[in-house]
């Protein structure tokens, strides 16, 4: 709840498996009082399959509402949603009051699927002191990064 | 804690004349008082007197006795017909009213009632208080009442009859003065015990038992004065059983052959309620759907609400996937659908636009995922004043909006409950830790920040609770973890300290 900005507020269910978890979200995203639904589900279970995903899609687009479903412990598999990011960490800035402490966070978002515009590959970093996040092309650091890994 | 049963017995002597005098009074047509005046009810031999005012009393009329006999006493005798139906049903409203006392009452014989005041004599200052309070609140009604207080219904059936006013006992020895009578038996077993000498309830409690059971081994339960005296003394448990309310708000099917799916008739019950609802401005927050089946048995199924409503395609959705789980057994044949629980609900106004209230959404959402998921999946969170990590949220009321705090960077955005121990190379005795196994990773921290010490609630916590030390951690491949050590080595407070991963940034 910690990530939740001061003003929003959020409605939580909680369900174990996958399946009521796809049924939550659909009702969620049908009531009109929601900004948006999240969902989490941990690994690939057999009821979060290509259907499922259009399910979800479709309903969040005749409702223009978002919807994000996170995936945790899971590797990249048909679905239809319309934006797939892939986020991994990155070892976070240098913290300028204390060097041996961890500064701002920092992320790798890669776009790896989108309908809407052109993929991409960003550095996230959070500014913890103004509370945003600051996106910046990660071209040439994810070329170096490929290279580090081969 | 258990607390000692207090039962309260309220009698009401002249229920009868009392209700069909402010009957004639509300009628405008009220009888005074000093004309000698009766009820009489049809028996085998002629009418007989039910019940009657004071000036009669005093004239010599005496109840159960021949009118005409009665007549040749007092010759200004006037009497009416009696009404034991309708004085039955005023006073199973009267019970449910009495309800203010205490949770359960029962309706005890003809004349009396019976409420479970167990816990809740301080609310009226005290026990002696709240039985003046009852009195009280009958006078205002028109009725005489007398009342008494005791551990079982049946010492405080006979302290009401038998006892001073307002009476009050705590123990078996408080019945002893009391005559045999106050023990809830017949004519005839009172002849016999006063034809044996036991008058009082003391001399029955202090004869050996064996001689009386024998004596009274034929006799019913009801009529039996052992197990009357023991249902008095507590000694055998009676329960009360106190009947439900009955609902405001009733829509029935009966169907003429046995069916086994109430779905097709709900639509018809649902809106039939909701027109009753919508006549009186009421919304439900609680229905139940009962089917009577034809063995006997009777199943329901519950639905609640957020909020009061009255939508019947709504409703209806709340019933969708619960059906299945009733057992139809051979069929039903009576179906009956009730609001348990209903609040007001004035008519809402739709928006010139045609859009409803945001609010009526969500309480519609919010009923569909609990009576889908089960009650209490569906919570919004809400901070909690704590220092503790895992007590400054806690699950609200999905209709209450909380207030959020600003994010605070420190608190990690997932907290894990609860929390995953593991086991930590450190320096000893308060070393940030180096390195840990944790989910069967090796995690060799690259940069930490801490400690950052949390004490606990000692007005919350048992008193070995130990102190903790938070640090948040980064490890090379930028892993941002929130691990800490609880307690301190030779803090006096058990074994060495242990270690958990509580939470993780990202």
């Amino acid at each position: 709840m910690n990530g939740i900005a001061a003003g929003c507020d959020l409605l939580a269910v909680g369900l174990t498996r996958p399946a009521d978890v796809l049924t939550a979200m659909e009702e969620g995203l049908g009531c009109p009082a929601l900004g948006g639904v999240v969902g989490e589900i941990w690994g690939a279970p057999a009821a979060l399959d290509f259907t499922a995903t259009r399910r979800l899609a479709m309903r969040a687009e005749a409702a223009g509402r978002p919807c994000w479903l996170i995936r945790r412990g899971a590797v990249p598999d048909a679905s239809a949603a319309r934006l797939r990011w892939r986020i991994s960490t990155l070892p976070s800035n240098r913290n300028a009051d204390d060097p041996g402490a961890p500064g701002d966070p920092v992320w790798r978002a890669e776009l790896f699927r989108s309908r809407l515009g052109p993929p991409g590959d960003w550095l996230v970093r959070h500014d913890r002191t103004a509370n945003r996040l600051e996106f910046r092309d990660a071209g040439p650091v994810a070329a170096l990064l490929r290279a580090g890994a081969s | 804690m258990t607390q000692a049963t207090r039962i309260a017995s309220l009698y009401l002597p002249t229920f009868a004349i009392e209700r069909w005098a402010a009957e004639r009074l509300r009628m405008g047509d009220p009888v005074a008082e000093e004309i000698p005046t009766a009820l009489a009810l049809d028996a085998a031999h002629g009418p007989v007197i039910h019940d009657l005012n004071r000036a009669a009393r005093l004239a010599g009329v005496r109840r159960g006795a021949q009118v005409v006999d009665m007549r040749a006493i007092c010759a200004a005798l006037t009497t009416h017909p009696a009404q034991p139906g309708g004085d039955a049903a005023a006073l199973s409203r009267l019970m449910l009213w009495a309800r203010r006392w205490g949770p359960h009452s029962v309706v005890d014989g003809a004349d009396g009632l019976l409420i479970d005041t167990t816990g809740v004599a301080h609310l009226f200052g005290g026990e002696a208080g709240m039985l003046a309070d009852m009195q009280a609140g009958f006078a205002r009604a028109g009725l005489t009442v007398r009342v008494a207080l005791a551990p079982t219904p049946g010492a405080a059936w006979g302290l009401a009859r038998f006892g001073g006013e307002r009476a009050i006992a705590t123990c078996a020895q408080d019945l002893h003065p009391l005559p045999v009578a106050a023990l809830r038996l017949s004519r005839d077993t009172l002849v016999l015990l006063r034809r044996l000498g036991l008058r009082r309830i003391g001399d029955l409690a202090a004869i050996p038992r064996l001689p009386l059971m024998r004596r009274f081994a034929r006799a019913a339960p009801w009529d039996n004065p052992l197990i009357r005296l023991d249902q008095a003394t507590g000694g055998l448990a009676e329960p009360l059983n106190a009947p439900d309310p009955p609902p405001a708000y009733l829509a029935e099917a009966r169907l003429a052959e046995p069916v086994m799916d109430p779905a097709p008739h709900l639509p018809a019950l649902i809106s039939d309620l909701a027109g009753q609802m919508a006549d009186q401005g009421t919304g439900c927050r609680r229905l139940c759907l009962s089917v009577f089946r034809v063995d006997g048995d009777c199943r329901g199924v519950r639905v609640a609400t957020a909020a009061p409503t009255r939508d019947p395609d709504h409703l209806l959705r709340l019933f969708q996937g619960r059906l299945e789980g009733l057992d139809p057994g051979f069929g039903f044949d009576l179906i009956r659908l009730s609001a348990e629980a209903t609040e007001p609900l004035a008519q809402a106004q739709v928006s010139l636009a045609g859009g409803v209230d945001e609010g009526l959404h969500l309480s519609q959402l919010v009923d569909r995922l609990t009576a889908r998921f089960g009650a209490g999946c569906v919570t919004r969170p809400a901070p909690r004043e704590s220092h503790v990590p895992e007590r400054a949220v806690h699950p609200g009321d999905p209709m209450v909006p909380p207030q959020m705090p600003a994010p605070n960077p420190d608190r990690p955005i997932r907290l894990f409950h609860p929390p995953e121990e593991v086991r930590v190379i450190y320096a000893v005795p308060d070393g940030p830790p180096a390195q840990f196994i944790w989910r069967r990773q090796t995690i060799s921290t690259a940069r930490q920040t801490g400690p950052e010490r949390i004490a606990p609630e000692w007005w919350h916590d048992s008193p070995g609770t130990r102190l903790r030390d938070y640090y948040r951690i980064e490890d090379h491949a930028g892993r941002r973890l929130w691990i800490y050590r609880e307690g301190l080595g030779g803090d006096g407070r058990g074994p060495p300290p242990r270690w958990f991963v509580h939470g993780v940034f990202d």
